[in-house]
């Protein structure tokens, strides 16, 4: 195996590489900044493929089985391409005891998924997540980055229906 | 280590399970007690790596401390009372193993370590003799793809030892951990076959150090997995030399 | 920046105000924009063009106004009046009455005890200034504290204080926050750093995010202080990547004060420099241990590590480290401004000051609430939170997420502070709060905070990984009503191994949640047990006997 170990080339021409770089270089090539590049990987490419951990690693320094630690052991980061509109029910206590996973239950009869999986045709991720901070408005549903208050099944399962036939 | 750092380091006197013994200032309750000859068991810990605490069998009481402390990391200090075989801490040594045992595939009888196996020792020790929890048995893969290595993660209890070794001895770092709680795993780089690796050198540390049949040599009857104590010699002689 | 012209920016942005009639404040923190109040506002600056009131009239976003239930939330400023679930339509009627009485049917009642009952230390910012504007908090005497710090005190000075006022960590263990500023400041360091803890990670906590989007400079200003009293110049704000509103106004807040020259090199012409750089979570609960946090800021996994030796000692890089969370640091500037005294006469014996709780859950006034320690539970839930919602009975209060307990009706009228809440089997923690009913089950709740524990186990020491799943597992099969005596015995056993084995606090506490609920519920799990029934009919079995009756 050849690995450049002066800066590597950017993987491709997309030029959303040069965004990772810029992440990179901000923190100087630092080993510490794995995290801030992959964070910014996830921004601008959705997930992490091998290409991207591959190019992070060289870059920093840092090794290979080590970036792929980080990557999984953070919940944010995801290895896999997500679909084109994701919805994260919140599962934090505040909404589990208002009906979080009545809502969940819904859902995933509809998409016929998990969480933390993405329906076969890639239109609907499902992500349960813990707690965004909006108890106040138990339960809470995240739909494509938007958060909504006070979610019924029925609500729910309405607007997963209108991704799903789009 | 230089013999001027040596001088600065003060003598500090303490009691392990009532008995007065003096340590150097830098050395652990561990070292102490085995210079001493008590025995405190261990399993992730291994001399001539850096100790992280993980496994909890090596914990003791010390007198006035709010909870157990880990006996491979902890330093020791002067007037330190140090108990290390309560009944409580025999108790807890004991559930430990158990869940060890429960967490993954340790069947002795069809595993390539059996006779020696660190864990299975141990358990023999500690007088483990049935295991009260369920099973977990979680589906995991055997990496045959190295020449001469091969790994079953069915057997591995996470000690660290092959991702530590590969790092600080070998400095590779072709091993490290990926995942977290019971779906942690110990893989090889961006968690490809092993024999696919760009980094590892085939130098065969993590495979000496396992304390388990995770790691082992391709080609060998359970009968003859010794392994091999090299890693003593090595920081000898390292230490030596600077 | 000069101490002059700290003192001409607060005139300035006062005097701007006074040219105006009427402001209207409407709520931008994340509650209230899930209910879109970004809408609102919108409609309320459309309206007031409108009307042609654009010199006299102004729109501000300002933080959390506390009584999320009732978003969005529109306030006018000087009158007081306050307006609930505003709608983008109600504009209209909003700005036709601004000078007249204000509009009865949208009117929130603001003699309420919701709001009576608070006193606002931490957040007497909160809802009132444009958190995105420096030169507002300025004008709210921020950053006064820093300027009396470096030009009038020396690092012990600081200490002194902070040690005076009581201030525990609000973290959850409520270490003494003087006693800490005080180790790192001895400890033996070429470098040193703080960092801010806000990897707000407990289920049902909302506090510092809402401190961290309603007024970011003040925890800025309580970090610098802190940099000032150990000799630290860099410091890092450890937040969680979910809270991106907070991110954003953290980031903003550190460029406006480094324009201004309140952070960066000689700040006020001092010798003193201090940075501030965000770095962001990514998921991981066990953050918050201070260990794991380091690890994480290192760019490494957020594992711990065992303690001794303590990041005071050896942190961040191996230097002696000042670990605060959000609301630690939000008392600071207070705290320096009116002296330590003043804070220590607030609260309770052994806990000074205020806390801020997150009141979710069952309970008719969910929000955000700050009260002085020593109030009672029954207070909380009963006068500020309003009671329970649709004639239920109240069952119990989590306090602490996963690391806390269930508290019962018995301990209702326990004053709340560090020592009562922890002798009632439960902790402070950073102040989730969620009441539950007699919907709640018991079993269920604490297999609920099991699975979390399970999930967030970073997987490093034995105890915590697999005795955690046993723990979990064991849980599943008592509430399919399909364990045995045998079952609680050995849960009880791995409570005990998982409390005292563990190698940090995620592990150590995480227990408590079934210790607790064991303790003031064991009708339920014995219901669960030998009678095969779920008294409030959550578990699965009950509902199947329902179906059966």
């Amino acid at each position: 195996m050849v690995m450049n170990l002066t800066k590597p080339a950017l993987p491709s021409d997309d030029r959303r590489w040069k965004i990772v770089n810029a992440t990179m270089r901000r923190h100087g090539y630092s080993p510490h900044s794995l995290i801030e590049a992959l964070h910014t990987v996830q921004e601008i490419f959705g997930y992490l493929d091998t290409v991207a951990l591959k190019y992070v690693a060289v870059s920093l320094h840092v090794p290979l089985s080590k970036v792929y630690g980080v990557a999984t052991f953070y919940n944010f980061f995801t290895l896999k391409p997500q679909g084109e509109h994701t919805c994260v029910v919140c599962m934090g206590t505040a909404c589990y005891i208002k009906g979080a996973p009545q809502i969940l239950e819904a859902i995933e009869s509809i998409v016929k998924i998990q969480p933390g999986e993405t329906t076969p045709d890639r239109k609907v991720s499902l992500v349960s997540a813990r707690c965004f901070g909006s108890c106040g408005l138990a339960p809470a549903v995240v739909f494509d980055g938007e958060v909504a208050a006070k979610v019924t099944p029925a609500a729910a399962t309405e607007k997963i229906r209108r991704w799903m036939q789009s | 280590m230089n013999p001027s750092a040596q001088k600065t380091l003060s003598v500090k006197t303490l009691q392990i399970d009532g008995k007065d013994v003096s340590a150097r200032e830098d050395q652990t309750i561990l070292d102490v007690a085995r210079e001493n000859g008590i025995f405190i068991p261990t399993l992730c810990n291994l001399d001539g790596l850096t100790p992280i605490g993980a496994c909890r069998i090596c914990l003791v009481e010390v007198k006035g401390a709010r909870r157990l402390l880990p006996a491979c990391i902890t330093q020791v200090q002067d007037n330190m009372e140090v108990f290390t075989n309560s009944e409580t801490l025999v108790k807890y040594r004991k559930m430990i193993l158990e869940l060890l045992f429960a967490e993954r595939n340790h069947v002795c009888s069809v595993c390539v370590a059996n006779g020696h196996c660190e864990l299975q020792s141990m358990a023999q020790k500690l007088g483990v003799d049935h295991i009260r929890y369920p099973y977990l048995y979680p589906k995991l893969s055997v990496d045959a793809s190295h020449d001469r290595f091969a790994a079953d993660h069915n057997r591995c209890i996470l000690c660290q030892r092959c991702v530590r070794v590969c790092d600080e001895i070998e400095g590779a770092h072709t091993w490290d951990t990926m995942g977290r709680g019971t779906s942690a795993q110990v893989i090889t780089d961006l968690n490809q076959p092993w024999g696919t690796s760009e980094t590892c050198t085939s130098c065969g540390k993590c495979v000496q150090v396992c304390p388990t049949g995770t790691l082992f040599e391709k080609g060998r009857a359970s009968g003859e997995m010794t392994k091999r104590e090299f890693l003593p010699y090595l920081t000898l002689m390292r230490e030596e030399r600077e | 920046m000069t101490p002059e012209e700290l003192h001409k920016v607060a005139e300035t942005e006062l005097e701007s105000r006074q040219q105006i009639d009427h402001t209207l404040c409407v709520c931008t923190a994340a509650g209230c924009v899930s209910t879109h109040s970004d809408k609102v506002k919108e409609a309320l600056e459309k309206e007031i063009e409108k009307h042609g009131l654009k010199e006299k009239c102004k729109v501000k976003g300002v933080g959390c106004m506390g009584l999320c239930m009732a978003g969005p939330l529109v306030s006018v400023e000087r009158t007081g009046a306050l307006y609930q679930m505003v709608k983008a339509e109600d504009a209209a009627a909003i700005v036709e009455n601004l000078g007249k009485p204000p509009v009865q049917r949208l009117l929130c009642d603001t003699a309420q005890p919701f709001f009576s009952r608070q006193k606002k230390i931490v957040l007497e910012n909160s809802g009132v200034v444009d958190a995105e504007r420096i030169e507002e908090y300025i004008a709210a005497k921020g950053y006064e504290a820093l300027l009396e710090a470096l030009t009038s005190m020396n690092p012990a000075q600081v200490i002194e204080q902070v040690t005076k006022s009581g201030l525990r960590g609000r973290g959850g263990a409520g270490f003494p926050t003087g006693l800490k500023w005080g180790t790192v400041a001895k400890a033996r360091g070429d470098r040193k750093f703080v960092i801010c803890n806000a990897d707000e990670g407990d289920p049902g906590a909302f506090m510092d995010r809402s401190v961290l989007e309603s007024d970011p400079h003040r925890v800025l200003e309580g970090m610098a202080v802190g940099g000032y009293a150990v000799g630290a110049s860099q410091g890092y704000i450890y937040v969680r990547a979910e809270y991106p509103l907070a991110v954003k106004r953290l980031k903003d807040a550190i460029k406006q004060a480094e324009r201004l020259g309140l952070l960066g090199h000689s700040i006020f012409g001092t010798t003193f420099s201090f940075n501030i750089e965000v770095r962001l979570g990514a998921g991981a609960f066990v953050c918050g241990e201070e260990t794991a946090l380091i690890a994480s800021v290192e760019g490494k996994r957020g594992q711990p590590r065992p303690r001794p030796p303590f990041p005071a000692e050896r942190g961040l890089w191996n230097s002696p480290t000042l670990i605060n969370n959000v609301e630690t640091f939000a008392n600071i500037p207070p705290i320096i401004r009116n002296g330590g005294e003043w804070f220590a006469g607030i609260g309770t014996e052994k806990g000074k000051g205020t806390k801020v709780f997150a009141l979710a859950g069952r309970v008719n006034n969910t929000g955000l609430i700050e009260v002085p320690m020593g109030v009672t539970l029954r207070e909380i839930i009963f006068d500020i939170g309003g009671g329970i919602p649709d004639g239920k009975k109240f069952k119990a209060v989590q306090t602490g997420g996963p690391s806390g307990g269930c508290i019962p009706e018995q301990f209702l009228d326990m004053p709340v502070d560090y020592e009562s809440l922890a002798k009632a089997g439960s902790i402070m923690g950073s102040g989730g709060m969620i009441v539950m009913d007699e919907t709640s089950c018991m079993v269920d709740v604490a297999k609920f905070f099991m699975e979390f524990c399970m999930t967030e186990s970073c997987g490093k020491c034995v105890p915590c990984r697999v005795g955690t799943k046993q723990m979990y597992q064991l849980l599943c099969k008592i509430s399919d009503g399909t364990a045995t005596a045998a079952d609680q015995v050995m849960l009880e056993e791995l409570c005990d191994v998982v409390k005292n084995t563990s190698l940090c606090g995620l592990g150590m506490t995480a227990p408590n949640p079934v210790l607790s609920t064991l303790r003031y519920f064991r009708d339920e799990f014995m219901a669960h047990i030998h009678d095969r029934r779920c008294p409030a009919g959550v578990c699965k079995i009950g509902k199947e006997q329902v179906a059966t009756v």
